[in-house]
């Protein structure tokens, strides 16, 4: 057990899969670096260093840098993973899903179905979301909700270090396609990560914490800032249970149920588009199947419904941070 | 006069506690106290239980409300006899505070973490805790368990003396491939000794609870050179009894709602089960190689749904002293096997404790040791 | 290079049951019994015959929405292809993919695709994961004059010769996409396109069975030993339309009729065969019998076959959930 940031977690989990499991490949834009070029081999480990210093230790028939090529080589990936390979493709912003999506929703999420069970497709596409570092609009969005939204892909957006290695250990054994959600913004977040390999099995929810007065369902890097909000806030007497589904297909609705059932109270924090997102999605259901335990209406707090903006003081007012979550917290309590 | 002024306040249980919360005082100010009397309920992120209270007299201040967290160490309350005047008590209490909130910052950075070493080809994490003259306390948890089962002990009975809670292997921190050799009380007792030899600890007076507590009557039957005392506490080895279901309840749960009602057997009051304590199990039992060193275990100590190994023909030749402590609500290991044994042999059984009753009864278990080891 | 008399009876047999597979289905759907889009590939045998028999289980083929074709030559099942057109449980692929999806991966058929342009990175991927496992496969796709203007092939031919795959990219060019004629659609030639990614590439008269076997050959070992890919621009006609119910105005008057008798596949099979004396006119005949009795149970055995039950709805969207 030792200290590790979100991004030593994930390049130790596929470090330790690779290791484990010859299947297992890497490929993506620049995820080694370097390719054909002059200078330094493994120049980059992918733009953020993710993937640094595992095309060393693995060679590049195991770590295949593309040429920027979203539907062939992500398409190779899917078609990889059908003949008998596990491979890890990274899709660099998730933003980029719209030159390769066929791939992805038509193909991979499809094959078991449409060939009657027959087809294994474990491919793990990975790829960077989220605001806050200004890249503006095609380079900051969440779009997990889309990934939701299709039948036969599985969805995973750790929070914290811990989640991330497991979460990706877990998605790199498991047979249907998963696409894993990193946040750029918690790359650098400490944790204590476990160095043995472990798994973390889908659709389990992480109750952060437990408290009688409102539940809080949040996602990625709002689980964080919920925290924050539910600290600030006990300090008031109000006890908020703060529930991170992990992963948002499958998701634990058993778990978000049950807590809101409890509470009375629900806050959704979602830092997607607020239309078909995974705020709409949890407030439906719990409208629907724990109704007569609410107190009040569900709160939603989502980004708006508009692009990313570029400007600092724009993207700041775009991101749901602690303050939205606080008067969102209040204004439930208020009922 | 802040002699007769006794400060009750914020216990540390286990490493990782920070603070806890006063969930509910249980006793009114102006009470009698006596020794063990409990006197609140804290909660912790890891575990829920009853506060017994640690000085004799009247309790003159309650000075945190319920609900409130406070910092391990913070004052909760103070008792003193009706000598000392009101006006002594807030002078005591002011002082305390200021002084207090140098401490809290000093402690937190000296907190201290376990280790690892090689032994007998495997690696094994070990908490050293305490200095002292005689034989180490050695403590060995039981199955599923790991160094930690012993957070309400290890730092009560460091005091004088030197402590060591070791990693089973296959748990914690230790080794998790079994896949060399066997894995019964024999081959687990031969772990420990490993263990022993490595930190160069000629006898130690082991503490062993469940699975763990058979391997320490092993050693102290089969090794009597290397054991001044053994402390069974729910042990195993004591007749062949166990519980099938608890066992494979704890194998087969992956999820929280599944292990929730596994653990809760553990315990008499199925409250001290937190929510942190099952995270940290299930982060266990998710490591790579773990389900597969606890079935080796379960094959080579419970197979067939009984224990493989009864010991207690052989406890009347045993050389060095044993002490036997039980809980009465035990649903793991009956308690019935606390009885009939040999009238050389000390039993303790505590009507309201289930299997962890050196989590349950800690001060009372605490107290049974310390008498025990120093003779 | 030679064929020998096995493998010159075992391409006919395939051809003579693609024709067969397909004019029972064009007589089918005309009944309307058949649900949903059916695409046939009657008039292209010699193009995935050619191809597929050097193949072996372990090398995969990529198809299109005009899929039948492809999975007989690569050794699917005719019953139970049949049934999966017909939508039963025992189809291939249990009745949920249909005509557009039928696909075996046992015998290494990644799949017809509904997507225009879906099966170039796919292949890519199965010659990724041969070249990777060593198991000395290669990987074909199948695609149409339609899919090769899509930016999945061009992207598929580039990503296949920088990465050296033993990947195969046939272009059948039936002069139609949908009702586009190729000739207006595709700028440039498809040979001069695979060059200009320095692949090598062949354009050959898909009717000749022997022309595109002699490419294929050629292709695939190169693709085996580590050559990397390679493009055969195959040049051939289909009988039908676009899909099944296509009156086919858009083809000129006559055209259909004139290539089936100048210049049908199997006929010209027959006649250099049988010319060359390394066949009897005698076994092809008992080869068209054979098929049409395959084809004649498979169609029986596929109608009166039971459909899926409800339960099979939810079934196989994952491994596990």
């Amino acid at each position: 057990m030792s200290k590790k940031s979100y991004r030593e977690a994930i390049n130790e989990a596929l470090r330790q899969e690779m290791e484990r499991d010859p299947r297992v490949i890497l490929m993506g834009e620049d995820v080694a670096g370097g390719m054909g070029s002059p200078g330094e081999d493994d120049a980059w480990g992918g733009p953020f260093g993710l993937t640094k210093g595992i095309m060393p230790i693995f060679g590049r028939d195991r770590v295949l840098d593309t040429p920027i090529t979203e539907s062939a080589f992500i398409g190779a990936a899917v078609g990889a993973a059908a003949t008998g390979l596990r491979p890890v493709a990274e899709l660099m912003f998730v933003d980029f899903f719209g030159v390769c999506f066929d791939q992805i929703f038509n193909q991979a999420a499809k094959f078991r179905y449409m060939f009657g069970g027959k087809a294994v497709t474990p491919l793990v596409v990975m790829t960077m979301y989220g605001a806050g570092l200004r890249k503006a609009a095609q380079h900051s969005q969440c779009l997990y909700p889309v990934f939701t939204h299709i039948p036969g892909l599985k969805v995973a957006l750790p929070s914290n270090p811990y989640d991330a290695k497991g979460l990706l250990a877990q998605a790199i054994r498991d047979d249907d396609p998963v696409v894993f959600f990193q946040h750029n913004l918690l790359h650098d977040e400490q944790g204590e990560v476990p160095d043995e390999s472990y798994t973390i099995p889908f659709g389990e929810a992480d109750l952060t914490r437990e408290g009688d007065d409102v539940t809080i369902v949040a996602f990625g890097r709002m689980v964080g800032f919920s925290n924050q909000v539910a600290d600030k806030l006990a300090k008031e007497g109000i006890g908020c249970t703060v529930i991170d589904p992990r992963t948002t297909s499958p998701l634990d609705t058993d778990t978000i149920l049950e807590c809101v059932e409890e509470t009375g109270r629900l806050v959704v924090v979602d830092e997607a588009h607020p239309r078909c997102s995974m705020a709409t999605d949890i407030a439906a259901l719990a409208a629907q199947h724990v109704f007569k335990a609410l107190k009040g209406p569900i709160e939603q707090v989502t980004a708006p419904h508009a692009p990313v903006p570029f400007s600092p003081q724009l993207e700041d007012l775009y991101i749901p941070g602690p303050d939205k979550i606080e008067a969102a917290v209040r204004r439930a309590m208020a009922s | 006069m802040s002699e007769g002024i006794k400060p009750i306040v914020m216990p540390k249980w286990g490493l990782a506690m920070r603070e806890g919360m006063v969930a509910k005082w249980l006793v009114e100010e102006g009470a009698e106290l006596s020794g063990g009397d409990e006197i609140l309920d804290i909660e912790t992120s890891k575990i829920a239980n009853v506060y017994e209270s640690p000085v004799a007299g009247p309790l003159r201040r309650r000075l945190v409300g319920e609900g409130e967290i406070v910092p391990v160490g913070a004052l909760l309350g103070v008792v003193a006899d009706s000598s000392v005047s009101d006006a002594e008590l807030d002078a005591f209490v002011a002082r305390f505070q200021e002084e207090f909130a140098v401490h809290a910052a000093e402690a937190g950075a000296a907190a201290p973490e376990p280790e690892t070493i090689e032994a007998g080809g495997r690696r094994f994490r070990y908490l050293a805790l305490g200095e002292g003259e005689g034989p180490p306390i050695v403590f060995i948890h039981g199955f599923g368990g790991d160094l930690n089962n012993w957070q309400f002990n290890q730092e009560a009975l460091a005091e004088g003396h030197a402590t060591y809670a070791v990693d089973l292997p296959g748990h914690g921190g230790s080794s998790k491939d079994l896949s060399s050799g066997h894995v019964h009380i024999g081959a687990l007792a031969g772990a420990v000794i490993d263990f022993l030899d490595a930190k160069n600890v000629g006898k130690a007076h082991l503490v062993g609870h469940s699975l763990g507590g058979a391997v320490a009557l092993d050693l102290a039957l089969n090794h009597p050179e290397r054991v001044a005392s053994a402390t069974l506490v729910s042990s195993a080895g004591l007749g062949p009894e166990i519980n099938v279901s608890y066992i494979d309840g704890f194998m087969q749960a992956k999820r929280r709602k599944q292990l929730e009602p596994v653990l809760a057997m553990l315990v008499a009051d199925p409250d001290m089960v937190s929510r942190e304590m099952i995270e940290d199990v299930l982060r266990f039992k998710r490591l790579d190689g773990v389900e597969a060193a606890l079935n080796r275990i379960i094959d080579d100590n419970f197979a067939g749904g009984r224990q493989a190994l009864d010991l207690t023909r052989r406890l009347g030749e045993v050389t060095v002293p044993v002490q036997v402590i039980w809980g009465r609500q035990d649903q793991i290991i009956p308690a019935s096997h606390a009885e009939g044994l040999p009238a050389s042999v000390p039993v303790h059984v505590f009507d309201d404790a289930g299997h962890m009753v050196h989590m349950e009864k800690a001060a009372e278990v605490n107290d049974l040791v310390k008498r025990f080891v120093n003779g | 290079m030679q064929l020998s008399r096995e493998e010159l009876l075992k391409a006919y047999r395939q051809m003579r049951t693609i024709r067969a597979f397909e004019d029972a289905v064009h007589e089918e759907f005309s009944a309307g019994n058949i649900p949903g889009f059916v695409h046939l590939y009657a008039g292209e045998e010699a193009s995935g015959v050619g191809v597929c028999l050097h193949l072996m289980d372990h090398d995969y083929i990529a198809s299109t929405h005009r899929g039948h074709g492809h999975c007989i030559a690569k050794g699917c099942d005719p019953k139970a292809m049949m049934a999966e057109i017909f939508g039963r449980k025992d189809g291939l692929c249990g009745g949920k993919g249909g005509s557009m999806h039928v696909a075996d991966l046992s015998t290494g058929m990644m799949g017809a695709n509904g997507i225009v342009g879906g099966g170039p990175p796919l292949i890519c991927g199965a010659a990724l994961s041969a070249k990777t496992l060593r198991t000395g496969g290669v990987a074909i796709a199948f695609v149409g004059d339609g899919g090769s203007n899509q930016g999945t092939t061009a992207e598929s031919l580039n990503l296949a010769k920088v990465w050296n795959l033993p990947a195969i990219f046939v272009f059948e060019d039936n002069g139609y996409a949908e009702s586009t004629a190729s000739s207006w659609a595709c700028a440039g030639d498809l040979v001069e396109r695979g060059k200009a990614y320095g692949i090598p590439s062949r354009r050959v008269d898909g009717h000749d069975f022997f022309e595109v076997w002699d490419a294929a050959r050629e292709a695939i070992e190169r693709a085996r030993s580590g050559g990397g890919p390679s493009v055969i621009h195959v040049k051939c006609a289909r009988y039908y339309g676009h899909f099944e119910g296509d009156a086919m105005t858009y083809r000129g008057v006559g055209e259909v009729d004139e290539i089936k008798a100048e210049r049908d596949c199997l006929k010209l099979f027959r006649q250099r065969v049988t010319e060359a004396g390394l066949l009897e006119a005698a076994q092809l005949d008992a080869i068209d019998q054979e098929a049409k009795r395959v084809i004649d149970q498979a169609l029986a055995e596929a109608k009166a076959a039971p459909g899926p039950t409800a339960a099979d709805l939810l079934t196989d969207v994952y491994a596990s959930y």
